[in-house]
């Protein structure tokens, strides 16, 4: 029988001065219970791959409608990351809302205004004003947004996953008032369809060993195919490199068309689907990929769901084994564009683009070899096995060879994809595929590649615009994106527009392009521009920047400064407010 | 990696690369520093090439090239100073980064690296052509580390520190962009995040952004380089043995950086970075006291330790040292010998343990000399010394990232061994397999492939288990078996009775588990066990080491790179101090004090005639004084008031003393119970050399001055040693160093004058010239038939089983932040406000129990005593079990733990007594 001992009563001396007060948990938060059964509850039957970090943060998002750090932090428990790495990746994408202790989550609806320069210059500034005034902050939030793919209907506003094409606040408002905030789905050729046009026959045959991966190969090499995601690399060459390399090798397929400008992408996927996987398929093939792994930016909801429901037919058809790809959902970044951010996109971190060399067919995703392709590059395998690879070469211009998908926007009459062959000047896009100019508005100038590709005044609309011929200038075509400007456009605005871009864009890491685009945005701001400074700045964010971010950033303000006038410069400056202006205004 | 030397060009000269090498080092080969700033050469930093203050240009490429980042290829033409766009562009990047910083009167450190690379490139700071942004707002919630993110570059060293180098995972980078930042968890206050105060970060940090608070103002001003000396010394605390520098300013250590040696390759924790202010504090003694008359002894007595006056009065060092030592004679001359008995330290140097067990041995004329060595892993020396024929380990801990499996088992090294912890955690990313069993989900789980929680005192059916099925599945391997080791057949025979079935009740881990655990180890290419006190210190604590033994030794998995044993050790010195004969059955080198030939050398070194009873140990003499055969007690640097078990029972020997002598810093609760306190030095104040738990000797070097007359313990010691009538005359430590070596052949090659040059040694170390094995045992055992030998364990109960009276388990340890007792970590100013008072840990379903929540004073009882204290909630301790650090006075564990000894170790059950939770606010 134990005896009883009476506690102790007087305080023993001790060394400790008291200062402050022990904890009275382990260190750091707390995992919560409720949020961690709510998060398991989610995440039921799902593997805890640390790659679907970003998979998990939507699943999150989209049932409560932002990210609680109490939500974060069993996330991190149930995955068994440290919170610091899930916090990375939560905060590197725009379309996560991290919430903290104390913090109000965000209203149910948001609504965001495409801020980039097409709707920018459809009055997509007038319509986030609008909407802001004539809507409820409680309910509704209203954010700017960079492209969402659909500049040939600015201004466009995404009221929750619903875009709303040529949009003003009428429109916007008969949204919200129908609650349809799901996406549309176009029509499209679907499966059956496809399959009754010939769909999916050459990938049977390569499947069943008929055609050897160099068969087609040399098909690609002959046709000229290149990389349509704006690096224009060899198809054929890469498929090469990749299959040098030891397995086991991975296919990617970069669907982040985040260049502004670009909508092509979205439109063969919202068209013909199957048109695209099967190229995927066919790619995987050939590379003997372990699996493919499609990465869909987030602004395409629509595609996603056709992608979603058309993978799972051509699973169930057996033409790609089960978990043989992957769709997996961007966050709202940019940067994921850029073939190696992509791949840390997919390993579920945040999208900072590596160094090279290795390149990525050498270690790629999960450190394999990995063959990453457009969109549209795969999409024409088919095409030209069909049609041959003279067909695609037959067509061209001034001297140039295939086939161009052009997504034109701006101040012309007839926006849109242009399927139009390579080397077509501007100013022969205008007038023969876009129906001219808009009315009331005289030729500027244009960005013959999106955002990063530079600007060009009218006077020069009689480049071939292809790969390679736009270099001399200081200009490269990328994607093919072009946005038209005209008399009515401010070259300061445009340019400003296009910096603070990337400046919202940049990941951050490396310091010409985090700090460079931040005190470019400054410069460009001043209301006499410092040209010496600003080229100086230009030239080393160029050279000594890690990825084609920061390196082409400072190419709107370059090509300005190297092909427009002086006194057009002089006058456009005069006549534009600084955005320090417009916010005292 | 390219493996070949390259030639290619360097600024129009042609160079040779060595393999591995990138642009930036070739250029420094070549007397080119290029700038650099989110690079740093030091070991275990990975290149990231994100500033962009090192480009140069290559010939044929578009953009500049990060000389950090790329490795050149042959005939590749490279230009760095002689490429215009190259400085162009390093210029550029210092001012944009200049642009956003502090001024640099007002930076967070004026002599930050940062400013090196902008004065290099001759950017003037005052002078930037840019506005700068928002300025961020200083965190300054941590009491080790200010946060001035205005500084930072956002060049992620301190991520790199974070999670590659210390594996802490705390920070990351937040945002993108020019909101772009180092966040720590969810961005939180750094006092708030899950941070461990390692401060890897703040060495790493080139501009100051993360500074030591100690040589920053509160407005975020500060000097790295405002100090008067740096002093290369070796860490005062755990046996890992991290070399460090200490910063002395004014006499005082002001931070405290970690040195390139081979166990800690810069890398610290709390405790030896921001931890060294304790000697600093103002409860030093700094003259030697003598009781006054009267004065009560012992802890329970209001003794207050900022008016020691009540209780002592100061004395001269003559005359103190003469009451020391009369009283220490007297006992000796009247009661014999064996009235005598003494503790040294296992925190001083070689040559202080030495000197303090040949003053016992030659001067008190007995062998009752002993260490904490009794409290923490004597255990794991006696198996080992059965079974292999050496104390210590087979290969050092750095071979862990060599492994295929880690087991570590009983131990919890992100708390204990943060720096060893940090080894295996970058293993562990590495794929090697990390297995755990721990009754506790330790932190390191997190980077475990099994994190095996098994019942509390069960080890030795888990690992008889494990052999059972190593046999039953023929894993083991029989070559080895054959070469190396003797007994197979017999501890063969003993397993087959424990198969996991039978054994997975008793260690409630399933039989599935326990099979993948054989196999993994068993068929692993490398595999090595690593285990601490939770396998120690226990009454079958010897049983639990042979046990482990046996099992690599059927394996084969020891005397290879990657295998092995290794037991961690506790106390900086406490490999040294055993090894210096710090224990009462061994001689230096654990010579046998009953083996009348080794007696007989030891005679002769020492001159003396010597006794060859083996000693009392620790528990074992506090039993003595109470039966009356001990009368008279010297204490160096121990403090058994606060570390032996069943306190109430400790404390009433040590009032029971006619004479106790205690040497020491501080007033410590040893010190409550002594006639006279000689103020000794603390590590920092003394050079002499140290053993960590690699077998590493290593140089410790003075930093400062000894406070007031406190005095040199090994000068002490002398003092005393004269008194008794030795005739000593050491005049400094190289002179007892020299002695060592005449005792000690692991010695051999080891000399002073080597450790000044080389600061540190492995020992067995073959030549002058080479160095030493980290790895032993390939070839024989250093037993005497050289083989390794099978001891087979039985099933030994803990001693206390919980029962309805006192129904939950108490397991004793430490924390993070203090050391041992506490006497120095709870003066150090960092680690006391980061663990200001005691508490003890649970989880959250044993809070509700007793209708408690974490933050509450709760009671925890046990047949030997009572204590309140606040219980702190932690999802890791498992139900049925609670927690508690010994290193407070105020509420020791130790009135708790059951002095119940392990027969062969003679180390108590401090791991295992049934113990009473209450809430004291029902």
């Amino acid at each position: 029988m134990a005896k009883q001992i009476p506690p102790q009563t007087t305080p023993k001396p001790h060394p400790g001065s008291s200062r402050r007060k022990s904890r009275t948990h382990t260190r750091g938060r707390q995992v919560d219970q409720h949020a961690l059964s709510e998060v398991r509850e989610l995440l039921v039957q799902q593997p805890k791959q640390r790659d679907l970090l970003i998979e998990f943060l939507h699943l999150i998002q989209d049932r409560f409608g932002c990210l609680s750090t109490a939500h974060l932090a069993a996330l991190a428990e149930e995955m068994n990351l440290p919170m610091a790495e899930v916090y990375e990746t939560a905060t590197f994408y725009a379309h996560f809302d991290v919430v903290k202790e104390g913090e109000l989550p965000p209203p149910a609806l948001t609504i965001r205004v495409c801020d980039s320069l097409s709707c920018q210059l459809a009055g997509s500034e007038q319509l986030h004003a609008a909407l802001v005034e004539g809507t409820d902050a409680s309910q509704v939030r209203i954010v700017s947004a960079p492209c969402m793919g659909r500049c040939d209907t600015a201004p466009v506003a995404e009221v929750g996953h619903h875009h709303v094409d040529h949009a003003d606040i009428d429109q916007v408002q008969e949204v919200i008032n129908t609650q349809n905030f799901h996406p549309h789905i176009p029509d499209y050729i679907g499966y059956d369809d496809y399959l009754a046009n010939g769909g999916y026959e050459l990938l049977k045959h390569c499947l069943e060993g008929q055609y050897d991966w160099q068969d087609l190969q040399k098909i690609l090499a002959d046709a000229g195919l290149r990389g349509l995601g704006g690096a224009g690399f060899p198809t054929a060459t890469k498929w090469k490199f990749v299959r040098q390399e030891p397995q086991p090798r991975y296919l990617t397929i970069n669907g982040d068309e985040g260049e502004p400008g670009t909508f092509k992408d979205r439109f063969y996927l919202e068209s013909d689907p199957h048109r695209f996987l099967e190229g995927v398929l066919i790619s995987a093939w050939a590379v003997e990929a372990e699996a493919a792994y499609i990465y869909l930016r987030d602004e395409y909801p629509a595609a996603r769901e056709i992608l979603t429901v058309e993978i799972s037919k051509v699973v169930h058809a057996g033409l790609a084994p089960p978990g043989g790809i992957h769709l997996r959902r961007g966050a709202g970044a940019y940067i994921c564009g850029e073939e190696s951010a992509m791949i840390e996109s997919l390993e579920g971190k945040p999208g900072m683009p590596r160094h090279r060399p290795p390149f990525v067919a050498q270690v790629g995703l999960f450190n394999r070899p990995t063959l990453v392709n457009n969109i549209e590059t795969v999409f024409w395998i088919r095409t030209l096995f069909d049609k041959g690879s003279n067909w695609f070469s037959t067509h061209g211009r001034h001297g140039r060879k295939g086939l161009r998908s052009f997504s034109v926007s701006g101040r012309i009459s007839q926006p849109g994809v242009k399927l139009a062959p390579a080397g077509i000047t501007m100013q022969e896009l205008i007038d023969e595929y876009c129906g001219g100019m808009a009315t009331g508005h005289t030729f500027k100038g244009y960005l013959p590649g999106g955002a990063s590709g530079g600007i060009l005044p009218a006077s020069m609309a009689d480049i071939p615009m292809d790969f390679d011929t736009l270099q001399d200038y200081g200009c490269f075509i990328g994607s093919a994106a072009i946005v038209v400007l005209s008399n009515q456009d401010n070259i300061r605005t445009v340019a400003i527009n296009l910096v603070e871009f990337f400046k919202a864009e940049s990941c951050g890491q490396c310091t010409p392009c985090r700090v460079g685009t931040e005190k470019m945005v400054q410069l460009l701001q001043q209301p006499d521009w410092d040209q010496e400074l600003i080229r100086e700045l230009s030239d080393v964010m160029a050279d000594a920047s890690i990825c084609g971010l920061g390196q082409a950033a400072s190419n709107p303000v370059n090509s300005i400064l190297q092909h427009f006038s002086p006194k057009l410069i002089a006058t456009d400056l005069a006549n534009s407010v600084t955005l320090d202006q417009r916010d005292k205004l | 990696m390219i493996t070949e030397s390259i030639l290619f060009t360097l600024d129009g000269q042609s160079v040779i690369s060595k393999p591995g090498e990138t642009i930036w080092h070739v250029a420094k080969r070549h007397h080119e520093h290029i700038p650099h700033l989110c690079y740093t050469p030091e070991p275990g930093y990975r290149a990231d090439g994100n500033c962009r203050a090192c480009m140069v240009e290559i010939d044929g490429e578009r953009v500049l090239a990060a000389s950090c980042m790329r490795q050149p290829t042959a005939g590749m033409v490279v230009k760095s100073s002689q490429s215009k766009r190259a400085v162009k562009a390093r210029k550029m990047v210092l001012e944009l980064l200049i642009t956003d910083q502090p001024e640099r009167p007002q930076a967070a450190d004026k002599n930050a690296h940062f400013w090196d690379m902008a004065d290099q490139l001759a950017v003037d700071a005052t002078a930037s052509r840019f506005q700068p942004a928002a300025k961020p707002v200083a965190d300054n919630s941590h009491p080790a580390i200010r946060v001035n993110l205005q500084s930072c570059i956002n060049c992620n060293l301190c991520v790199r520190a974070c999670r590659e180098v210390q594996v802490n995972d705390v920070i990351g980078m937040a945002n993108r962009g020019s909101e772009f930042k180092i966040a720590f968890d969810f961005d939180d206050d750094l006092a708030a995040s899950t941070c461990v105060s390692c401060g890897e970060c703040v060495q790493a940090c080139p501009t100051g952004a993360l500074m030591p608070a100690s040589v920053t103002s509160i407005d975020g001003v500060g000097d790295s380089l405002n100090y008067d000396r740096k002093v290369a010394s070796v860490c005062q605390y755990c046996g890992v043995g991290c070399q460090v520098n200490y910063f002395v300013k004014d006499e005082r250590i002001i931070y405290v950086e970690g040195r390139n040696g081979p166990a800690n390759q810069n890398r610290l924790c709390v405790k030896g970075r921001f931890g060294a202010d304790y000697i600093h504090h103002g409860d030093r003694i700094t003259r030697p006291l003598i009781r006054l008359t009267g004065a009560p002894k012992g802890v329970d007595t209001g003794f207050d330790l900022t008016k020691p006056q009540t209780h002592f009065r100061e004395a001269s060092w003559e005359e103190a040292l003469d009451y020391a030592a009369d009283g220490l004679r007297q006992i000796r001359d009247r009661q014999g010998r064996y009235a005598l008995a003494g503790f040294g330290s296992a925190k001083g140097s070689n040559e202080e343990a030495y000197l303090f067990q040949k003053l016992i041995r030659t001067g008190f004329g007995s062998n009752n000399v002993d260490h904490c060595t009794r409290l923490c892993h004597a255990s794991s020396v006696m198996a080992l010394l059965e079974c292999l024929g050496s104390g210590g380990v087979s290969a050092s801990f750095m071979q862990a990232v060599n492994a295929d499996v880690v087991v570590v088992t009983g131990s919890n090294p992100t708390t204990n061994h943060p720096v060893a912890a940090t080894f295996f955690k970058q293993a562990a990313k590495q794929g090697t397999k990390l297995i755990i069993l721990d009754p506790c989900g330790i932190a390191l789980k997190k980077y475990a492939t099994h994190m095996i929680q098994c019942k509390p005192g069960s080890d030795v059916s888990f690992w008889n288990a494990v052999m059972h099925v190593v046999i039953e599945e023929r894993l083991y391997n029989q070559a080895y078996i054959e070469a190396m080791t003797d007994g197979f057949e017999g501890i063969k025979a003993h397993v087959k009775h424990y198969s996991p079935e039978a054994m997975s009740l008793i260690c409630e881990v399933s039989p599935d588990l326990i099979r993948q655990v054989a196999r993994e180890y068993a068929t692993a290419e490398k595999a090595m066990i690593f285990w601490g006190m939770g396998v120690s210190q226990h009454i079958h604590g010897t049983n639990n080491v042979r046990a482990i033994i046996s099992l690599a030794l059927m394996t084969g998995q020891i005397g290879r790179e990657g295998t092995g044993l290794h037991p961690l050790r506790g106390q900086n010195n406490v490999q040294g101090a055993s090894d210096a004969g710090l224990i009462p059955m061994m001689y230096p080198d654990y010579k046998k004090v009953s083996q009348p030939d080794i007696k007989s050398v030891f005679e002769a070194l020492w001159e003396t005639e010597l006794d060859n009873q083996p000693g009392l140990t620790v528990v074992e003499i506090m039993d003595a004084i109470h039966s009356g055969t001990i009368h008279g007690m010297y204490i160096e640097g121990e403090n058994p008031a606060m570390s032996d078990p069943d306190l109430a029972h400790a404390r009433a020997a040590l009032a029971k003393l006619k004479h106790l002598v205690v040497q020491d810093l501080y007033i410590t609760e040893t010190a409550m119970y002594a006639d006279v306190v000689l103020p000794a030095s603390a590590w920092p104040e003394k050079s002499g050399t140290v053993s960590n738990t690699n077998r590493t000797v290593q140089m410790g070097r003075q930093a400062v001055k000894p406070p007031g007359d406190a005095r040199q313990d090994w000068w002490i010691i002398q003092q005393i040693a004269k008194r008794m009538g030795l005739d000593w005359n050491y005049q400094h430590p190289r002179e007892v160093f020299a002695e060592m070596k005449q005792a000690m052949t692991s010695l051999d090659h080891i000399s002073w004058e080597r450790l000044e040059q080389e600061h540190a040694v492995t020992y067995p170390c073959p030549a002058d010239d080479l160095p030493g094995h980290d790895v032993v045992f390939g070839d024989r055992f250093p037993s005497i038939s050289g083989k390794g030998l099978f001891v087979p364990a039985d099933i030994v109960a803990p001693d206390e089983q919980p029962d309805d009276q006192y129904p939950t388990i108490l397991i004793t340890g430490r924390q993070l932040e203090h050391w041992h007792t506490g006497s120095m970590t709870r003066r150090a100013s960092v680690l006391d406000d980061l663990e200001p008072a005691a508490i003890a840990t649970l989880n959250q379903q044993e809070l509700e129990r007793i209708g408690a929540r974490a933050g509450d004073t709760i009671r925890i009882s046990t047949r030997r005593g009572s204590i309140e204290l606040m219980a702190r909630e932690d999802a890791g301790v498992p139900a049925g079990v609670i927690f508690m650090p010994f290193c407070y006075g105020e509420a020791a564990a130790n009135q708790l733990t059951n002095p119940a000894l392990d027969p062969v170790g003679k180390i108590p059950e401090f791991k295992f007594c049934a113990a009473r939770i209450e809430n004291t606010m029902p």
